[in-house]
């Protein structure tokens, strides 16, 4: 993932109760099983506006789903969908939190 | 990509930037704006929205005030600088014609929004705000996003991110020494448009 150069989006661990997590959940995952995902390490950044440092993700990180391919699936395309939800803030002021649609194709063979 | 039948790990790839409202040539500049002369000020526009107590608050209940409109949210850091601020500046000049009055853009409503104000002692009137109010008032992209209206209910500077804590105490007081025509006390005759029958010389706080 990326995050454009000036913002950041709240890790899935942030600093404070009453901020936004980043959070990926999966609403359909075809012949998969699973998806647990891994988010990385968040960085601690201050910022203007925080007393303390906030746990951030910025610039460019991955998620990463761990799937189990079913006994059953039969070979072929398909496609993991889930709802990635951020909130992003830059130094001086704050966006909506998004949920945004996420999708990762996969060949079962 | 291809997956064995085994275990597999899928990175998910998303350009998280491209869906930040206003981001496409990176950070958006955040205005400490100046308070504008009476005469190029427009009305605020009006709404009707509740407060904790369930009583209906309309921006023309502070007509003859200066009135501080602070668009926030719960999960807004720089929001959280300046509402303490808001809690010294209602203290302080609530008996020389001044109010604040808080919008939460927080979809969970009252549920988040009371603790929070109980937590950060907050001393004024606070509404639950919604897309429609937003909408009336440019979009309110960015929080916070405060407004400074005048006596007349005019639009007299707007604030877009984090400003500084002069500004605002410029902006009010230089307001509050200088009531507008328009600006006549609730509960006295009001003459819509008066302001601009009378226009007053110029204001002009600059933003440090």
């Amino acid at each position: 993932m990326t995050v454009r150069t000036g913002y950041h989006v709240n890790s899935n661990t942030p600093s404070d109760d009453y901020l936004i997590p980043l959070k990926l959940t999966w609403t359909s995952t075809g012949a998969l099983e699973g998806g647990t995902v891994t988010y990385p390490k968040p960085t601690l950044e201050k910022y203007e506006f925080s007393e303390k440092p906030l746990s951030v993700f910025t610039g460019n990180f991955e998620l990463v789903a761990n799937f189990k391919v079913s006994a059953n699936a039969p070979a072929g395309p398909g496609m993991a969908v889930g709802k990635l939800r951020y909130q992003a803030c830059s130094n001086k002021a704050c966006y909506p939190p998004k949920t945004i649609e996420v999708t990762a194709p996969y060949q079962v063979q | 990509m291809y997956l064995p039948r085994l275990f597999a790990a899928i990175p998910v790839a998303v350009l998280l930037g491209c869906f930040l409202p206003g981001c496409s040539s990176g950070p958006r500049s955040v205005k400490a704006a100046s308070v504008k002369p009476a005469p190029e000020r427009h009305d605020a526009p009006e709404f009707s929205l509740k407060d904790a107590d369930g009583k209906v608050v309309h921006v023309a209940d502070y007509r003859g005030k200066v009135l501080l409109l602070d668009f926030f949210a719960t999960w807004c850091g720089p929001c959280k600088i300046e509402i303490p601020w808001f809690t010294e500046m209602e203290r302080k000049n609530k008996d020389k014609g001044f109010a604040v009055l808080g919008v939460s853009m927080d979809d969970e409503g009252w549920e988040v929004v009371k603790p929070f104000l109980a937590e950060l002692g907050v001393n004024y009137r606070v509404v639950i705000g919604n897309d429609a109010t937003a909408q009336l008032y440019g979009g309110v992209d960015a929080l916070p996003t405060t407004f400074l209206i005048d006596q007349a209910g005019k639009i007299a500077a707007v604030h877009v991110g984090l400003a500084s804590k002069r500004d605002f105490e410029d902006g009010i007081q230089q307001l509050l020494q200088t009531p507008v025509p328009g600006g006549i006390k609730p509960d006295k005759a009001s003459v819509p448009g008066t302001s601009h029958l009378n226009p007053l010389p110029a204001l002009s706080v600059r933003a440090k």
